[in-house]
This record gives structure tokens, sequence and C-alpha cells, in this order.
């Protein structure tokens, strides 16, 4: 592919989809791939440090972007190796969502970033000393920050584009990070004129707790509660994402037992999510009724889950290679009366809000994002999709038997407030429709891979015979081995893609974990968002948009 | 010794009222718990009590005994006496308000209103208007940007739906040719048919929608909407401070229901066999009902969108009310 770019560039390719190229030639490819083939959608940005890698690499250091193609079809990762003290070209004005990956990456790695508008920390604290991710950061050291960033040098320059010379004519307001409607830890400092905003920036960080530098002191079935602690409203499915990763790298496939049972499950942690964020973006509209309507259904949900799994939110179900158990008995009937609840709430809900003119002038043209806006901020999932883009991973690149699931993808027209809302109202329904086939089609047999290297031998043989308990003994102290090798996967998460990038050197720990979350992309976006709109919009727009902190901060 | 026996009859009536009308403000809280926690599917306040009936004594304890806090950069005296004129003006506004047709006790006919001025409505919206200043010092005085955004979102709702409400009840007063609502109530005498919702309904609709802005309530409840303004003006009160800003919402919130249920339902007149004073009662909390049932269902409004609907709908709608009502008398 890279060779109809220029006869002369130097490329390697590593896998199919991974090409290697030199630091100098980097934005070159990737401009070339984004005008010529159209590769709009820049996923993820993050870097590699080899330092202490058990095969040695030309130099330290390597950043990889991975970037999917106009129709989501392909995906291809452009990887370079590069030194401390080498300079990346910026790639902030082809997609904006390079913004604050690359703020990250200087953040985490401490690579630096020529051109790019404003590289400084994004998820660590501003008086913060060294990069935590390289691997010369002793996991360890602890750092006590207390100054609080002004942002004023984000905030001059944006009112200096929008033509306020003197800071006297606006107020300054902290919608954040400890406000009502902030849904978590949020900061977003607004300039005010009257109660319009006149611009705004956005500081994030607030639950920055180090999950990927956890990650490569864990082996791999430790880190799944760690997991559970990025998208906390639907646990399950980052467990789900994680696992299949691995189970990727390791090349193998649940029996489809498990499989279906993934799917079962994800989708209701996608309908509790919906729920959640649902509501709370209602109750930010002061429709307070809607609150409980959705929030008890989600509630019969948190007892099955609870019933299921032994916990309400932070669930740990899914292992590498499987999951801990199977389905209790009755778990069908009980899930019955999950989904009538949630039919009932929501169809309440609906009955409430759908035809209230209040609610529609509230919501309708509030925080418009255009498709192409949306893909090049780097959304995903129902809020990309409200925005009309048809973009799901689910039928993009099916996984778990997802391609003979018979559901339909939700697609906004406008992608405002009113569409993010109902996007997901629908994909409540077709949730449901997804689990009532998998419940039907549910297959008898085994839910985890008969690979004991990966998955515990049965409990009886651990206690029996010298085998087992050999086996489990391995299998706890060293963990799952995977195969040195590097692998990116993502699965179709509450918020959208939700990815893996791990590096494994084939020991029973992860050599690094990268996560795409969702939520990230959203959020950087949210600024410009709510420029020019009122402090009223700006809550709903953060509403819509379904930022959780624990996976936008990881 | 006339006028002695009216001097007491009136401090009596003035303590009678003050207590019973701050009674039922609180337990109009206590109500409004109830009624939303029923269309909520919930409970409500269950523990205290039977049904959670001493909850309010519980609540009113709290406010009573919860430390003072005056924060550092506040203007102390406006702050201090903020919320006392937001519950004092709304107490002064019930003077004029009668409640219940003159009854006799002991051969001494008693009328239920403190002072029979003839300018009774004229009164009661004057004395309610002032109430404004309460939610305009809190903001202005708490040092407090929340508190500045949530008092100025005040003035602008409260003056502007002033001017709607005052327009609005224009139709009713130039029919009845009267300020004074016991005369009011007198012209409505003989049933359900000479209410006067039959004959001025754009008014009434007018007021009523006047009314829910003026007390601050769902959809128009943007003074102290936590999830935009934090708790707006009333963001660095707490204690009883913070209560009396809510006794006099409340309290508006009864004289805006029996505002309506005088003139424009009929008043504390018989209807059908049942006695006026009942009726009024009932009047009175079919209004209330009315506030919290909306509030549990719909959504609220933005700022802005307040100010559209009240300058270029409500407005235009009450002047043309006027004018028709003009037409018609002439």
């Amino acid at each position: 592919m890279l060779k109809a770019f220029d006869k002369k560039l130097e490329f390697t390719k590593e896998k199919s989809n991974r090409y290697i190229v030199k630091l100098e030639d980097l934005k070159r490819v990737i401009g070339f791939l984004k005008k010529k083939m159209g590769y709009n959608f820049l996923v993820d940005i993050t870097a590699v440090d080899y330092s202490t890698y058990k095969t040695a690499y030309p130099k330290r250091f390597a950043i990889i972007y991975i970037l999917r193609d106009k129709n989501f079809d392909n995906l291809t990762v452009i990887k370079s190796y590069l030194n401390e003290d080498e300079i990346v070209d910026s790639i902030t004005d082809l997609y904006k969502s390079a913004n604050w990956s690359e703020r990250e990456v200087w953040d985490q790695y401490g690579l630096k970033f020529k051109n790019h508008p404003n590289l400084k920390r994004v998820l660590n604290h501003k008086e913060f000393i060294g990069h935590p991710l390289r691997k010369d950061y002793p996991i360890t050291k602890n750092q006590l920050c207390t100054k609080t960033d002004d942002l004023m040098d984000e905030m001059i320059p944006r009112l200096k584009a929008k033509g306020y010379e003197n800071q006297e004519e606006v107020m300054f307001l902290n919608l954040g990070p400890a406000h009502p409607a902030s849904h978590g830890t949020i900061r977003t400092f607004v300039a005010l004129e009257g109660e319009t905003i006149i611009s705004a920036v956005s500081e994030i960080g607030y639950l920055h707790r180090g999950f990927e530098k956890s990650c490569e002191n864990h082996t791999y079935n430790q880190i799944i509660p760690y997991t559970d602690r990025l998208n906390y409203c639907s646990a399950i499915l980052n467990n789900i994402a994680f696992a299949h990763t691995v189970e990727g790298m390791l090349g193998v496939e649940l029996p489809q037992r498990g499989q279906f049972i993934r799917v079962i499950i994800g989708e209701l942690s996608r309908i509790i999510d919906h729920l959640v964020c649902l509501a709370a973006n209602l109750v930010d509209m002061g429709a307070l009724t809607n609150y409980w309507y959705l929030y008890n259904p989600r509630e019969t949900a948190y007892h099955l889950l609870s019933k299921l799994t032994g916990a309400r939110l932070t669930n740990s179900y899914m292992r590498i290679g499987g999951m801990t158990h199977d389905l209790y008995d009755g778990f069908k009937d009980d899930l019955k009366q999950c989904l009538e609840d949630v039919q009932k709430g929501m169809d309440d809900s609906l009955s409430l809000i759908e035809h209230n003119r209040i609610f529609q002038d509230r919501a309708q043209n509030i925080g418009v994002v255009s498709k192409e806006e949306a893909i090049n901020r780097g959304w995903s999932g129902p809020n990309l999709r409200a925005s009309g883009v048809n973009y799901d991973v689910r039928k993009q690149h099916p996984y778990y038997f997802y391609d003979t699931f018979d559901f339909d993808v939700a697609l906004g027209s406008v992608g405002d407030v009113y569409d993010r809302m109902m996007v997901r109202f629908e994909e409540i329904r077709q949730s449901m429709r997804i689990i009532e086939e998998a419940m039907k089609r549910l297959p008898n047999g085994d839910i985890n891979v008969p690979d004991h290297s990966i998955t515990f031998p049965k409990k009886q043989k651990v206690y029996t015979t010298i085998e087992g308990a050999m086996n489990q003994f391995k299998l706890v102290m060293d963990g799952v081995k995977v195969p040195a090798s590097e692998h990116y996967s993502a699965i179709e998460a509450a918020n959208g893609e939700l990815g893996f990038y791990i590096v494994s050197d084939g020991s029973g720990t992860p050599y690094k974990v990268k996560v795409r979350p969702p939520c990230f992309f959203a959020m950087s976006s949210l600024p410009d968002m709510i420029e020019g709109e009122m402090v009223a919009d700006a809550v709903l727009d953060l509403g819509s948009l379904n930022i959780i902190a624990g996976e936008l901060d990881r | 010794m006339i006028e002695t026996a009216l001097i007491i009859e009136t401090v009596v009536k003035a303590v009678v009222v003050l207590s019973v009308v701050a009674a039922m403000g609180a337990f109009a809280t206590f109500i409004e718990r109830k009624v939303l926690a029923f269309m909520q599917r919930r409970l409500g306040p269950m523990h205290v009590g039977p049904y959670g009936l001493l909850q309010l004594a519980a609540d009113g304890i709290k406010l009573f005994t919860k430390e003072d806090i005056i924060p550092q950069n506040t203007i102390k005296p406006i702050f201090i006496i903020a919320p006392v004129v937001a519950a004092a003006s709304a107490f002064v506004a019930v003077a004029a308000v009668p409640y219940f047709p003159e009854f006799t006790v002991f051969g001494y006919t008693v009328h239920p209103i403190i002072s029979d001025i003839n300018v009774g409505l004229l009164f009661v919206m004057g004395a309610a208007s002032v109430g404004m200043y309460g939610p305009l010092l809190a903001g202005l005085s708490s040092a407090n940007k929340w508190s500045l955004i949530g008092g100025a979102r005040a003035v602008i709702q409260l003056l502007s739906f002033e001017v709607v409400s005052g327009l609005s009840i224009l139709g009713p007063v130039m029919m009845m040719g009267t300020l004074s609502l016991i005369d009011m109530n007198d012209y409505q005498i003989g049933g359900v048919s000479h209410w006067l919702i039959w004959k001025q309904p754009l008014a009434f609709v007018l007021f009523a929608i006047a009314g829910f802005a003026e007390t601050n309530r769902t959809p128009f409840d943007l003074i102290e909407f936590e999830a935009e303004v934090v708790s707006g003006y009333a963001t660095e009160y707490s204690g009883m401070r913070w209560g009396l800003f809510f006794i006099g919402e409340y309290a508006n919130m009864i004289t805006i229901s029996v505002l309506v249920s005088i003139i424009f339902l009929g008043g504390y007149n018989d209807l059908w066999f049942i006695p006026g004073a009942l009726a009024m009662l009932l009047k009175v909390s079919l209004w209330i009902f009315l506030f919290l049932w909306v509030r549990a269902a719909w959504p609220h409004i933005r700022p802005d969108q307040l100010m559209w609907f009240c300058w270029k709908v409500l407005m235009p709608l009450s002047l043309i009310n006027v004018l028709i009502t003009g037409i018609v008398l002439v």
C-alpha cells in the first residue's frame, strides 16, 4: 500500500497492517494515508519505551499511530523508532483528535512534538516531574502536587481569537471539578459574557491513577479488576475488551457458550451504561422523574449482576480465555424480568419527554457536531452515530458472532444533544433484541478455553491431583504467558471503540498496555462545542457525551 | 374601646395567619416530598415517625441547630438581611388576603383577613414583588460567582413575570371594577358558572404561568437549579438563613394559589354542597398539587428561552387580553 506513495520511501512491513517508517517520513506518510487513501479516523497515538525489552530495538522509543480508513474497514498501524532527543512532527493539523493524544504521549513518555499548539501535560499534574510510563520511572515513586493550574495559558489565546483583548470584559468561572453537573471530576474553565460562554478550556486528570503503569506490574488476569474501574458504568465491557485483546494475542477463541455469555452480559452492561447516561442527562435538564424511571431498571440489572458475579459495580467477571463461572440456575427468568423492567422504564421515560416541547427546545440543535468533525475528532460509539456516521465495531469488525445477530444500528441526522440521547434509547432497544436472540441460541458446553496454560483447571482436579495443583500454582504465580507480540484490537463498548494496544515480551506480565478510551476524544472536543452556547447548554453537552472520568483519566 | 378590640383582633389574626401560613409552608415541603416520591416510584421520607410525618420536625430542628456560617468575603449586613427580606415580604403579602368567609364566634363576627384594604390585590402583588430583593441581595453579597449568576437570574425572571402577572390581572380588574379581594370574591357568588375563569380564560392561563415563574417552580426553576448554578443565590447559605428563603418561597406558593382561587375560581363561596371554607382549602390544595405535578413531569427551560417566552409570547397576549376586555366592556 505504501509503495504507491513514494517509490523511494523506506519502510518495513512488520505485520499485515503494521508499517515501520523513518521518523522524518512519518508526517508525509500519514498525510498521504489521510488524503489519498482515505484514512480519516485517527484511532490513537501512543509510544513504547523499549529500554528494558528482552530483545534490542534500534532506538529506545517507538511512536505508534493507529488509523482507520473512511469506511472503517481497514486498520493500519504506522510505527517509527526514535530516541529521546528526536522530535516528532505534530499531526494536529491533520487530525484534531491528535491534539490531546500527542499531549498524552508527551506527558507519559516525554516525546516532543514540533508545531503542536500547546504541548503540555494532560493526565498528570503540571508540577509532576518525569514521565511515568518510561521504564526508568519507578512505579512506587509518589509525588505530591498541590498547585492548581489557572489554565490562562490556554484561555488567553482563545479569548484573543474571539476578539477579546481585555480580560476585564468577561467573567471567569470554573465549571468543576466539583460541580453538580460535572459527573465526576472534570474541570471546564469558561469565560462568560452574561451566561454565554465566550471561550472554554477543559482540564482532566483529576482521577488519573496510572492504570497503564500498574498494568506493567501485574499479570494479565490481575489486570482484569483494574479494567473494571475504567468505565465503571459498564465494567464487564471493559473486562471483555481486555480479555478479547489478550485472547487475540494468544490466538485462541472462546467456546461458543462462552462467547454467547459474553454477548449477553456485555449487552446488559451496555444497557446499564446508556440508562445511566440518559438519566443523568435528563436530570441536568430538570426532568427529575426520569431519573427514577431509568434508574429503577438499572437496579434490577445490578441485582442480576450481583447474583451472577458477586459484585454490583466492579464485576471482574471475565478472565483471559473465559470467565469465572457459568450462568446460575434461573438466570433466564431473572434476565427476562430485568429486560421487562428496562422496557417499562424506557417507555415511561420516553412518554414523558418524547413529545415534550420543553425537552425538544432544550435538546435540539444544541452542541451540533457534523459528520466530518466527529470523525476528525476521533469520536466513536453512540456519539459518532448520532452525527450520522455508520460505524459500529460490532457490524464493521464482527466478533462473538455479532454478524449473525439481527440488530440495527441507530443513526442520528443532526448530531445534537437530542440525537445523542435518542440514539442511546434506540441502542437499548437493539441490545435487548440481541440479548433475547442470544438467550434463544445459547448453546451448551464449556465456557472456558480448554487450554490449561490459559485457564484454571477444575477445582476438583486442583485439590486431588498434583498436576492440577501445579497447574493452578503456575498460572497464579506466573500468569498467562502471552507470546511476544504487539497487538491492537477493539470492541464496541458502551461509549464507543474501546481498544487495547498491548505489547508483550513473552512473560506473564504485559510489557505495555495502552487503552484507547472513547471518552478521551469526546472530551477533547467539549471546549469547542460549548463556545457560543449558554452555561445551561454546556451542562447538557457534557452529559450527552457520557464522559466517564474513570476511563477518561485512567 | 372599639379601637383596642380592633388592635387585639388584628394582632391575634396576624399571629394566627403567620403561624398557619408558615406551618402550611413547612407542611407543603413534606407534601411535596411525598407526592413527588409517589410519582417517581419511591417512598420519600419514611423513617421519622409514621410515614415520615415527623420528618418535618426533624428538618426544623436541623435547620435551627445548624452552625450559622457567614463566609469571609461577604458583605455581612446585607448577607444577613437578605433571607429576612425574602421571608418577610412573603408574609406581609398575605395580610390583605382573605381566606374564609366571615364567621361568628361567641357573638363576635370575625373577618378572616388581617386588613381589608380596598386595594388588596395591588398590595399583595406589590409586597410579594419586594421579595425579589431577597435573592438579589443574597446573590450580590455572597462573594460567590454562582450566587451572582443565581441572583441575576432571579431578577430577570421575577421582574419580567411581574409585568405579565400585572397585565394579565388587569382584565379581571376591569371587569369587576375593584381591587379588593373580598369584592372580587363576592362578584362570583352563585356557583361554578359565575366563576371568572369562564369570562377571562386567557387571563387565567397567563396569571397561572406567571405564578409558576414568580414562585420559581418547574419549568421555571432556573434561579437555583443545581446542575447549572449549583444553588444559585443560596449557594453560600446554610441553616435557618437558608430555610428562611424556602419558607418565603412556599408562602409565596400558597399566596399565589389563594389568589388564583379567589380571582378566577370562585373564591370562598359555597360550592354545591361544600361549605365555602372547605371549598377554598380544596382549591388551594389542588393548586399546590398542580405545582408538584408539573415539577414531576417536566424538564425546565433555559434563561433565554424564558425571556423569549415572557416578552414575546405572554406579554403581547396579556396586552391583547386587556384590549379585548376593554372593547367588550365598552
